[in-house]
């Protein structure tokens, strides 16, 4: 039963709002639900690690190595937002940008956000999977035009528009895989765990469509090219702790679906077909972030380039395939949603105090708001791959992965503009921390920076410097996704 | 219900899916182009209709009604709401693609469509499987709608096109995906059809108009 709890906790949480509003007493009850489902998470993750995978309702879900580390990623990330919001929705309201009926739906869509989100990673059918993540966009619309300007209606509805789009080819490669586990020996239907056994019997023709739409599908929710065009407006306008879920978790949940999709390819079609297609696509994401970054004036859109970029690596990670290159992929998720999530977070914070969402609007903020400032340039440096981070493990062991795997000149490409990325972060992030403060008065924002940020900052070093924390996990989340064929 | 009935009743469905749906992207007037994607929901329930007749199939009867509800009563029932708050804008002004060229793209991409659904059909054919094609044609004329043109409404009807080809494909290779998931799709487009039409009136109020190029305020 302990599988149900991650879809049905946030459902209760989204409940409460909806009959007592938001308020003093219900403020806390986003990261009561969400310490919740990191619990399950980890009680889950010990579970399948000791006996093996666990199903629920009658084989609607089911979770294995794979869905536990991910359940962990939604858990953790999902735990540094909530608790970031009370703080961020009373500076919203006390400047007047928000009002109590707003909190209420931001807080009630963030819980379905969530469960939308556990649902998806927990589904033992690639049909559940897609109305779960066709579901995460319906109930983002609105939190990314929560705020109603101009700007974040327009990022709300190509948000929206772009996303059903892609993710409709995603409904079509489906129903396409449908067609030929129905006429393959096997009968899988669409369940995941059966056509990854039964793989080998598909018709190839078909599967390569289904698996082409499915890629790319997917890959429009999880912001790689050349869908992505929704994903810098979204981030960008979505409310701080909204920006972090959608960054650090759902782009990932996305990718799970990826990745799911992908071991059904390797055994139908050889290891080689979604090889090529995930590294063109990832390779197109890296220079794409690289080339929009470099000149980047507004650094929540600096933000949501460099997400692109990370998928873009993971996506590389997935595409070498062995089995270090997939456990480096599975940390750099989580080590970019942790980050990510920070970075956000402080974002939001930044923007409350400077009123401004341009880098050349923030100045000298290491001597304003010193603890917010350290934090920010803390996690960009997490970001751009440095130790003691995690996100510095990941990326040696996926290029390690690689070199080994004979991928040499791909590998170089994108090492060569994870670098340029780095420093064009880094370059973006000194000018906005370092530099004399202006004469003119901030904003007057007394509350403290929520300590999930400096929480989440740690467990992202802490990964990166006991990078063996979660071995058997990992080890185990692999396996189901390597095929030797 | 003989054989050869039956294959023609059911190239007769295709062949009304197809044409509205080139239909749509020769329309400017955004009433019309409306009230053909209603005639295409009753095409595809009839679709479903003539499949039901051939298997006997209670449960795809009921399939059918639901279609009918919802693809021809529902959603279009929705898309002129949306219009009737709009005033003056009720054509489609200037396409991003000439109507010509559009009707030349149609084509090529029916070609294309064909060329890309041969595995499909090869893998198990039937009179039902060989008019996969137009499904997946009509899901490519939706994708083009949707880029090429600027109004929301017609953008709208673009993503729903692209719906309706994806539910006649699945129809035609008459291999269900299972109860709990087609519940679940249909309520996910009903629900992100109501979420664009929500999202239209709050640009009407913000922008004053759904022309689509006035979405300039982001960009790099």
């Amino acid at each position: 039963m302990t599988v149900l709890v991650p879809v049905g906790m946030p459902v209760l949480g989204a409940l409460t709002y909806l009959v007592f509003g938001w308020r003093r007493a219900t403020a806390w009850i986003s990261a009561l639900s969400t310490t919740v489902v990191l619990a399950t998470a980890i009680v889950l993750a010990a579970a399948v690690t000791r006996s093996g995978p666990v199903t629920a309702l009658s084989g609607l879900l089911r979770a294995d190595a794979l869905s536990a580390f991910m359940l962990l990623v939604i858990g953790a990330v999902g735990l540094i937002s909530t608790a970031a919001t009370p703080a961020y929705l009373r500076e919203e309201i006390a400047a007047g940008r928000a009002t109590a009926r707003t909190a209420t739906w931001h807080s009630l869509l963030v819980q379905l956000f969530l469960a939308t989100m556990a649902l998806a990673v927990l589904a033992a059918n690639l049909g559940v999977v897609w109305i779960a993540v066709e579901a995460t966009t319906i109930v983002t619309a609105f939190l990314v035009g929560q705020r109603r300007t101009r700007a974040s209606v327009e990022a709300a509805w190509k948000y929206v528009v772009i996303c059903s789009a892609g993710i409709a080819l995603a409904l079509l490669g489906t129903i396409v895989l449908n067609f030929a586990a129905a006429h393959a020996p096997g009968a899988a239907g669409l369940d995941l765990a059966a056509l990854a056994t039964h793989a080998p019997e598909l018709d190839p023709g078909v599967t390569r469509i289904a698996i082409v739409l499915l890629v790319l599908g997917f890959g429009t929710k999880a912001g790689l090219a050349p869908l992505h065009a929704w994903l810098p407006d979204a981030h960008s306008q979505a409310p701080a702790p909204v920006s972090a879920l959608m960054s650090g978790v759902l782009l990932s949940v996305a990718f799970y679906a990826i990745l799911r999709v992908k071991v059904i390819s390797d055994g139908a079609l050889g290891t080689g077909f979604a090889r090529t297609l995930l590294a063109i696509m990832a390779l197109a994401s890296l220079l794409l972030a690289a080339s929009l970054l470099i000149a980047q004036r507004d650094y929540k859109r600096m933000l949501a380039y460099s997400s692109i970029e990370h998928l873009g690596l993971v996506a590389f990670g997935a595409a070498i395939g062995s089995p270090l290159a997939l456990a480096a992929a599975l940390l750099h998720v989580l080590g970019h949603g942790l980050a990510k999530a920070v970075l956000f977070l402080g974002a939001g914070r930044v923007l409350q105090v400077t009123g401004t969402s341009q880098i050349n609007g923030v100045r000298g903020l290491m001597a304003r708001r010193p603890a917010l400032a350290a934090t920010f340039g803390l996690g960009v440096l997490a970001l751009a791959g440095l130790p003691p981070f995690s996100l510095f493990a990941s990326e040696l062991g996926i290029v390690r992965a690689g070199f080994t795997a004979g991928l040499g000149w791909p590998t170089t490409a994108a090492l060569l503009l994870v670098l340029v990325i780095a420093a064009a972060l880094i370059t973006s992030t000194s000018r906005m921390l370092l530099g004399p403060p202006p004469s003119t008065p901030d904003t007057t924002i007394a509350s403290p920076i929520p300590i999930a940020l400096a929480g989440g900052l740690l467990v992202c070093a802490a990964l990166g410097v006991a990078a063996g924390l979660l071995p058997i996990l990992l080890d185990l989340a692999t396996d189901s996704l390597v095929v030797t064929r | 219900m003989s054989e050869s009935l039956y294959v023609q009743l059911l190239y007769l469905a295709c062949g009304a899916l197809l044409l509205t749906a080139v239909l749509v992207l020769w329309l400017r007037e955004l009433v019309v182009i409306i009230r053909m994607f209603a005639l295409q929901g009753a095409a595809l329930a009839a679709l479903v209709g003539v499949l039901a007749a051939h298997e006997n199939s209670g449960e795809l009867w009921a399939v059918a009604v639901g279609v009918l509800v919802l693809r021809a009563g529902v959603l279009p029932y929705l898309l002129r709401r949306t219009l009737a708050g709009a005033g003056e804008a009720r054509r489609e002004t200037s396409p991003l693609v000439n109507v010509a060229s559009s009707l030349l793209a149609a084509a090529a991409l029916t070609l294309l469509a064909y060329a890309v659904s041969q595995p499909l059909v090869a893998l198990a054919p039937s009179a039902a499987t060989q008019a996969i094609p137009v499904g997946v044609t009509v899901v490519l004329i939706g994708f083009f709608v949707l880029v090429t043109r600027r109004r929301a409404l017609s953008q709208l009807v673009g993503f729903l096109l692209m719906d309706n080809g994806i539910t006649a494909v699945g129809f035609l290779t008459t291999i269900g995906v299972g109860l709990v998931v087609e519940l679940g799709v249909s309520l996910d487009v009903l629900l992100a059809v109501l979420v664009l039409q929500i999202l239209t009136t709050r640009m009407r109020e913000t922008f004053g108009d759904t022309d689509l190029d006035e979405l300039r305020e982001l960009r790099d």
